[in-house]
């Protein structure tokens, strides 16, 4: 089945790669309470999108002679940055190569799913920007893909947030030993992490080495080294070309991880959980490392068990550039709700709460200088909520990317499928539980074969 | 292994000469210890949201024995009270979450330490009120934040259990205890679980059909002849018989929308009465029916995706107020454990999606309450009901809220817990970058 999706897929994206361009909007939205994040929050104010592109922010600001999508009357909204999520997974049609400790060579760019309902509710959700990201079922994971959220589209590349660095996903403790012990190969311990990426990195080192020597020793006779695209990747992280987002728990673990990356003159690392990045937060203030956290997630297994939903808090005020994510199909829905619990868990002002959702996971995903913040000249990705995002009464009203708007509250049809899967039931109703929701470990078939073995999860 | 090395340096220094100010203001502080305290109390000059009278502004509330004693403005506060000055704050009964496996779990990737799901379809006899742990880190990090009871329940099977509602205090089951047991049925589902398929969902759907009838046949015989002395002690049946006999609530599961008009007619036909739905996610769809039939529900987490792709993004959001405005008793619950203290965000979400603040207060207090069949002692702040209750800086549904301080059953809980624990021990961590430079200095 999933087969027959990717070929249609296929498909559907030669059909349509000539169209490259994706659209662009003109939007003047007025009299709105703007939350700039970086200039601070502007009464009565209003934001004139102009091709996709932030104009101006400015009080009466005149309508464009040639004039604009829609005109907006926002008096008593509130207007924000679309909402980043540098954690999720959806739009993935699948999630974990895992076949390997170190599959670097495979990218999520290859399995983005543009027909998902998952990026409709996350617009909901007032989502303009998330992080599909790579499973965390080995040590040296997939590269992932950041994307805009540009429903409506069947042609994957559409979603492609252009011009944004290259990420790779990494991943420590439980979950990569876990496979491995299954199938009873290093490493299992996270003696045998730490290892295997000094191993991996110093065969990247050799990899170049050998290039380097081909490439300026000149003779004739000489044959070029195998070309290893796991290996380029790897030489691209030693190089800084690719920012690692390392899946990670345990303190211990993220200090291992600092360490190496000293080690290997790597300077960028962003921690995904890091449920106990708190108790190392002046070394990873030190190092300049990023930490991306749940609001409250915690207890569902060992290594989360000495959590705190003080996280965020804690990472902030000890200066580490911290976000908030979702890592779940769920919870991307109310990531403005997520960020608000900051203040509950913490007191963390309105700005710094706010930062957790847009400017900070804009600079952990490296395209800062084009959202994340309300500024003339940034993209327009835009948010419109009915209250203060940060209160439990606010829905998001209308979410606009590049200028388009992609969702609206009121006028906007129930049911927003783009493909309807033939072979599925008329009535077909799923039931969740909030676990199944958390996909990091999704499709890796060694963990359910663990399952079989050890009767547990 | 290469260790990495700090330098040192005049800002590091400095940090260090910052980090050893609190060190020295804060040596006198004593440890926390996790103990209540009980007294009788008197708060005061607060605003009382008791949900059954309405508003109290700059009342009293008189705690005594584990009951409160008097609610109102112009209370007298007995000399004795210990009393709480409260101005600017407001009270409200103690949260109920109606659905979570709160003490049943500790770490739910650890087989050894979960203690919901027995071996089995039909295990009526297993009472989670039994497997409670009442050191569970869960329990304090949930009542800290005004969840003070809760409906605690075994999961797995036809007939998991029999589920009971405690108090997020006391040192034995039999001191958690808030009165209300109910049977589980796992009503047979005609929708997916994530990761099925329709076809394996449609087999189960059979077998626990088959299991589910054949069962109650049996239990409905032993009910008519348990007592008689040829009749074996049979505790499946026992357990069955109990709601056969009307000693005994059932709750319900029971969510997508032709379940639910299955499991109406089903109760029907069995002629079953103390009846509770649960989880009727798809309740929206055949509110009226609910309604008709007069069977309160529990719903939740309102935090939570649509049954299916062509649903509206909300719908879990404005399930509940639908059906509360259908005329259906509504309760909510997280259907969590670790993160049933976000009972009142979901109560929240419900109040914004159509519920109003009101009606998704009661679905967390009262109306819980009255469900359970314990709205005499518990949901509501009124004299002679058990003293649960919270102290917040305003609408506990706000998430910048800070919850101050709970009572249950009179007991003045300590404000703390794990996770407060961990963070006062690191917001301002000693030693901070530098542990050397820290001891020389002393």
């Amino acid at each position: 089945m999933k087969k027959l999706n990717i070929t249609l897929l296929l498909a559907i994206g030669v059909a349509f790669s000539a169209s490259a361009q994706t659209p662009v909007g003109d939007i003047l939205i007025r009299n709105a309470t703007v939350i700039t994040i970086t200039n601070g929050t502007l009464e009565n104010t209003d934001v004139l999108i102009e091709n996709g592109k932030i104009t101006r922010v400015g009080t009466d600001l005149r309508e464009p002679r040639g004039g604009v999508d829609e005109v907006i009357d926002a008096s008593g909204m509130y207007v924000m940055p679309g909402i980043i999520d540098a954690h999720s997974h959806i739009a993935g049609s699948s999630i974990n190569e895992g076949t390997s400790q170190v599959t670097s060579e495979v990218s999520m760019e290859d399995v983005v799913n543009p027909l998902d309902v998952s990026i409709y509710r996350a617009l909901a959700g007032g989502v303009t920007s998330i992080h599909l990201m790579h499973g965390s079922a080995n040590v040296i994971g997939g590269q992932n893909e950041t994307m805009k959220l540009r429903y409506g589209t069947t042609n994957p590349d559409d979603l492609r947030f252009e011009g944004a660095p290259r990420t790779i996903k990494f991943a420590l403790g439980e979950n990569p030993t876990r496979g491995a012990r299954a199938r009873g190969i290093q490493p299992q311990t996270r003696m045998g992490i730490e290892a295997m990426l000094r191993n991996a990195f110093n065969d990247a080192l050799n990899y170049k080495a050998e290039w380097d020597e081909y490439n300026t020793t000149r003779g004739n006779r000489k044959v070029a080294p195998e070309y290893d695209l796991r290996m380029e990747t790897l030489v691209d992280i030693l190089e800084g070309e690719i920012l690692v987002h390392c899946h990670s728990y345990r303190a211990d673990e993220i200090y291992m991880l600092m360490d190496v990356f000293s080690d290997f003159g790597i300077e960028k690392i962003i921690f995904q959980h890091a449920n106990e990045a708190y108790k190392v937060a002046p070394e990873l203030a030190e190092f300049g490392a990023y930490t991306s956290v749940f609001s409250d997630w915690w207890a569902y297994k060992l290594e989360v068990y000495y959590s705190t939903a003080y996280n965020a808090a804690i990472l902030t005020q000890n200066g580490v550039n911290t976000s908030i994510n979702s890592d779940s199909g769920e919870l991307i829905r109310h990531l403005f709700h997520e960020a608000a619990k900051s203040q509950k868990y913490g007191g963390l002002n309105d700005n710094e709460a706010l930062s957790l959702i847009t400017i900070n996971p804009a600079m952990q995903l490296g395209i800062e200088d084009r959202v994340g913040s309300i500024e003339e000249g940034k993209d327009g990705d835009i948010v419109i909520f009915d209250k203060h995002p940060l209160s439990v009464y606010a829905i998001p009203q209308m979410t606009f990317v590049d200028g388009v708007k992609y969702f609206d509250y009121n006028n906007d049809p129930d049911d927003q499928r783009i493909w309807v899967d033939p072979t599925s039931a008329i009535q077909d109703v799923v039931l969740y539980d909030a676990h199944d929701m958390h996909l990091c470990m999704h499709e890796a078939d060694f963990v359910e074969m663990y399952e079989l073995i050890n009767g547990e999860w | 292994m290469v260790m990495r090395t700090f330098k040192i340096t005049s800002f590091a220094l400095v940090f260090a000469l910052v980090a050893l100010v609190p060190l020295f203001t804060m040596a006198q502080q004593s440890e926390v210890v996790r103990k209540a305290q009980v007294a009788k109390f008197a708060l005061t000059n607060a605003t009382i949201y008791t949900v059954t009278n309405g508003i109290i502004e700059n009342g009293t509330i008189v705690i005594n024995n584990g009951i409160i004693e008097a609610v109102g403005a112009d209370v007298a506060i007995p000399a004795d009270a210990l009393v709480y000055d409260y101005e600017g704050r407001e009270i409200y009964p103690g949260m109920i979450d109606s659905g979570t496996q709160l003490g049943l779990v500790e770490i739910n990737s650890v087989a050894e330490s979960r203690d919901y799901n027995e071996e089995g379809d039909i295990t009526p006899q297993m009472q989670a009120l039994t497997a409670v742990n009442p050191n569970s880190e869960a329990i304090p990090v949930t009542r800290v934040s005004g969840v003070t009871t809760v409906i605690t329940k075994p999961s797995g099977g036809v007939f998991p259990g029999t589920a009971a509602t405690i108090n997020l205090f006391g040192y034995t089951p039999d001191q958690m205890y808030a009165g209300s047991k109910g049977l589980i049925i796992n009503f047979p589902n005609s929708a997916r679980r994530w990761r099925q398929t329709q076809e394996q969902a449609d087999r189960a759907r059979e077998r626990a059909l088959g299991v589910l009838n054949d069962t109650w046949d049996k239990a409905e015989t032993y009910a008519s002849i348990r007592g008689s002395e040829d009749v074996r002690y049979y505790p499946e049946m026992e357990a069955i018989a109990d709601v056969i006999d009307g000693k005994m609530m059932v709750y319900i599961e029971v969510n997508a929308a032709s379940d639910i008009l299955s499991a109406l007619e089903w109760i029907e036909d069995r002629g079953l009465e103390q009846v509770v739905f649960t989880g009727v996610s798809e309740g929206w769809r055949v509110a009226d029916q609910i309604a008709e039939a007069g069977i309160p529900v529990i719903t939740g987490p309102v935090l939570s995706v649509p049954n299916r792709r062509s649903d509206r993004f909300d719908v879990a959001y404005t399930n509940p107020g639908i059906m509360q405005q259908a005329g259906i008793k509504v309760a909510l619950r997280t259907n969590d454990t670790e993160n049933s203290r976000n009972l009142p965000y979901n109560a929240g979400f419900a109040a914004a999606h159509g519920m109003g603040r009101e009606e998704a207060l009661k679905a967390i207090t009262i109306n819980a309450a009255e469900i359970m069949g314990i709205a005499d002692q518990l949901g509501s702040i009124e004299p002679g009901k058990r003293a649960n209750l919270f102290v917040a800086t305003g609408d506990p549904f706000e998430t910048s809220t800070q919850i101050l301080d709970v009572f249950i059953d009179g007991y003045q809980i300590p404000m703390t817990s794990l996770q407060l624990e961990l963070y006062d021990e690191f917001l301002d961590r000693v030693p901070g970058l530098n542990k050397t430079e820290i001891t020389v200095d002393r």
